[in-house]
């Protein structure tokens, strides 16, 4: 008899951690992210990826750009302390649950929390898309880490001024040195010109990239490594600047 | 082009534009208060002296250098910055004893946020271009802004005063409406700068296409009807209206503003003059349903969920844009600022109109831009040097050049007056300098400066604004995430509002900053007073009593 109650008890606890367990959403392939329809609304996804850098915390919240061995995440404004913001070191895995939505053109993951996973590092190589640069298959390397060769840099102007810049502080010059503004070049391969960016958040004054771009020289050939973010067509966040010989 | 600003405030929605995740945090203004308020407080107790009441001094010192520093505000606009290094230039070779150090901004939230920082170590700016909503934050500092009344009245260096050195206005010429959301609390802590108001700008080729007539005046039920005609596909997708797949009828930038203007339209509550919060009641729910029920049929979408709406409306993929009129010279096929592709750009007929009305005969909407506030410092000369420099702020050529920018317009009535002003508003050039759409929206403003109106202002009301904003911003998420938006739904909603943004404790604290007389220090504040003063004196009688033993030794 008190074995049976007690198997009796035993099933009803069970019973009731099953139905106040948090549903957990299972982990999707990059296939499956990708394949999501966000054409009828926002849906939502858990995926798993690789920090490869992310842009400065802020008020709880931090953008990352994420990959994994088979594509590449940008997940806006997820949800994180200051104290994990710190251990989000480039190669920590971390699983993201939240919604695939767009934003002007950029396809990313909104309202993310995160918890880490322990696994080994991973760093993506990046993938050299000069060849696919105006052409309709660049969209299939958003957001991943991506290289651009042998790219000529092409004057900026102001409007109502006729210098010709390498840079503008902002995307019409109206910033300034010191304000850690966003840099804006122009580069262009086989006679089109491309608009790129030192986005201040990922890349801010003092770093590497940033006063490698305001050391550029109208004429300079460069290779330029960075994440294809998208802004209503290509707009990739710069990381690395390389000044040929 | 314009990119996603991270951290930024959404307050005037002007360009670049934030999105809702990037709203200036309650939580980091509450521990930006409590850190200034702990600072100030220790301050206090090692006897440093704080910063006293600003009197105006009896004659401008102009035997020493004063070096002043400026944060201003433009919409990522080089031409403003232009007229902004221009201004500094002419008024200090009219002053050479001044030099004034600019720094940019493109958002009033960062703004905000370092002014914030800044106090707690007395390292604010000497003048920044703010909105009263954050001087009413900044104020929780103990005599951190300077009150304008007497430097304005001041018969030597006040507006129109007889030793200031440049034509500036005289106080009867501040546009008075203007000169009023400025003042709060019994006095007045900054000077308007620049105003604009939310224009609608409207695909009328569309909108005529669909068999509708465009009125001069358009109802909420007007925009809601043609939106939902609109937002019909046909079996392949195809919305009719634009033969494109992608048709976002009507997108509103600012979501604050369109809760705090239906609400105002239907005097509903929003708050008190004292700062008790009303935002959450019935007619709130009521609204919030019918925008879920727009968002729902594709009809209806916000800037923080879909994009820019100048974009859509540029590529013929919404109707009504709701902008601010200062983001009128993005808007319409034509626009001299574009930030989409050119082949994408669909050729239209622009129309400029008044926010939508509950009352068309009545129009209510709101009034905005920047304002620019004085802050105190030791030495009440560094501050007239300040006061001498907002001034020349408000003189002709800085105002008209600025509301030239945009579809902002001067606020005084010395500049609008001009034959320049007046020439520039009623041209037909058709040149950037002279785009209609901007034209439009400036002389929509002009004629409605008595229909506009402001949220009162006290300790808390940015926090609030927010959340009204952020009400609107859930509900169309929460559709298009498949989510039940019901009452259980806005319940749930109101308390993580509420919560979120604390609006319980604005209310709890309403009037704090306001200036108003807080009345006598409760009984318990006196004890601990009395008590701290005792033990202060009884370590005083200690400290001498040892004194006085030492000294007997000796």
């Amino acid at each position: 008899m008190k074995k049976l109650f007690a198997a009796i008890l035993v099933l009803a606890l069970a019973l009731c951690a099953c139905a106040f367990a948090e549903e957990v959403p299972a982990v999707m392939t990059y296939a499956e992210y990708a394949a999501a329809d966000i054409s009828e609304g926002d849906v939502p996804v858990t995926i798993e990826a690789y920090v490869q850098a992310h842009q400065s915390w802020w008020e709880d919240q931090i953008t990352v750009y994420a990959a994994d061995q088979d594509g590449a995440y940008f997940i806006y404004n997820m949800a994180c302390s200051e104290a994990d913001a710190e251990k989000l070191v480039p190669g920590t895995k971390i699983r993201v649950t939240g919604y695939k939505t767009e934003w002007s053109g950029e396809v990313e993951i909104a309202d993310g929390t995160f918890e880490f996973v322990e696994a080994d590092p991973f760093i993506a190589e990046p993938v050299d898309v000069t060849e696919l640069l105006g052409k309709d298959e660049l969209i299939e390397k958003m957001n991943q880490l991506v290289v651009f060769k042998g790219m000529t840099v092409e004057p900026s102007k102001i409007e109502g001024d006729d210098t010709e810049y390498a840079f503008l502080y902002n995307w019409d010059g109206s910033g300034q040195e010191g304000a850690n503004n966003d840099l804006y070049f122009n580069v262009s391969k086989d006679g089109v010109t491309y608009t790129f960016t030192v986005e201040s958040y990922l890349c801010g004054e003092g770093t590497e990239v940033y006063e490698a771009v305001k050391a550029l020289n109208v004429g300079d050939v460069v290779d330029l490594e960075g994440f294809l973010y998208w802004y209503n067509g290509a707009n990739p966040h710069i990381t690395s600047v390389i000044v040929g010989e | 082009m314009k990119i996603r600003e991270q951290g930024t405030g959404n307050r005037e929605q002007e360009w670049p534009r934030a999105r809702s995740e990037e709203v200036v945090s309650p939580r980091l203004i509450s521990l930006s208060l409590l850190f200034v308020f702990l600072v100030l407080a220790l301050a206090g107790c090692h006897g440093s002296v704080g910063r006293t009441d600003f009197q105006v001094p009896g004659a401008f010192d102009e035997s020493r250098h004063f070096e002043i520093t400026f944060w201003a505000k433009n919409d990522t606009n080089k031409t403003q910055t232009d007229i902004y290094k221009r201004a500094i230039a002419d008024f200090e070779a009219l002053y050479p004893n001044i030099t004034v150090s600019l720094k940019l901004y493109t958002d009033y939230g960062r703004i905000y946020n370092d002014v914030i920082t800044n106090i707690s170590t007395d390292t604010t700016p000497n003048v920044c271009i703010t909105y009263p909503d954050h001087i009413a934050t900044y104020l929780t500092g103990d005599n951190v802004v300077v009150p304008l009344d007497g430097l304005m009245d001041d018969a030597r260096y006040g507006l129109g005063g007889s030793e200031v050195r440049y034509d500036g206005p005289a106080k009867d010429e501040i546009i008075p409406r203007f000169l009023e959301e400025c003042a709060f609390g019994g006095h007045t802590y900054a000077l308007p700068y620049m105003r604009s108001t939310e224009a609608m700008y409207i695909n009328k080729t569309f909108v005529e296409a669909l068999g509708y007539e465009l009125p001069d005046v358009l109802t909420w039920d007007f925009v809601w009807e043609v939106s939902e005609a609109a937002a019909k596909k046909d079996a392949d997708g195809i919305y009719p209206v634009n033969g494109q797949k992608v048709m976002i009828p009507f997108i509103y930038k600012s979501t604050d503003n369109m809760m705090i203007q239906m609400l105002r339209q239907l005097g509903a509550g929003y708050s008190t003059d004292a700062g008790e919060v009303l935002l959450l009641n019935d007619t709130t729910t009521g609204l919030l349903a019918e925008i879920a029920a727009h968002a729902k049929s594709g009809a209806f979408s916000t800037f923080k969920i879909s994009s820019y709406p100048a974009n859509f409306l540029n590529a013929g993929q919404c109707i009504f844009a709701v902008d601010s009129t200062a983001g009128a010279t993005w808007m319409g096929s034509q626009a001299p600022l574009l930030d989409i592709a050119p082949e994408n750009i669909v050729q239209f007929e622009t129309a400029v109109r008044p926010v939508p009305q509950f009352d068309p005969a009545h129009p209510q909407m709101i009034s905005q831009g920047p304002s620019v506030c004085v802050f105190n410092k030791k030495d009440p000369q560094e501050v007239l040097a300040s006061w001498l420099f907002v001034q020349y702020l408000l003189t002709n050529d800085v105002q008209i050049a600025y509301s030239e920018t945009e579809g902002y317009v001067p606020v005084t009535s010395k500049a609008r007056e001009t034959e320049e002003y007046q020439g520039y508003l009623n041209s037909d050039a058709g040149d950037a300098l002279h785009y209609p759409v901007k034209l439009a929206a400036a002389r929509l403003l002009l004629a409605n400066t008595e229909n506009t109106f402001t949220t009162p202002v006290f300790n808390g009301s940015a926090s609030l604004r927010d959340a009204a904003g952020q009400l609107i911003e859930s509900v169309v998420k929460s559709v298009r995430r498949r989510q039940t938006v019901d009452d259980a739904f806005i319940e749930k909603l109101y308390g993580d509002i509420s919560s979120l943004y604390r609006l319980n404790q604005i209310s709890g604290r309403a009037g704090m900053t306001s200036g108003g007389d807080l009345g006598p220090l409760p009984a318990g504040s006196k004890a601990l007073l009395i008590a701290l003063a005792a033990v202060w004196a009884l370590l005083g009688a200690f400290a001498a009593r040892n004194w006085l033993k030492n000294k007997k030794k000796q």
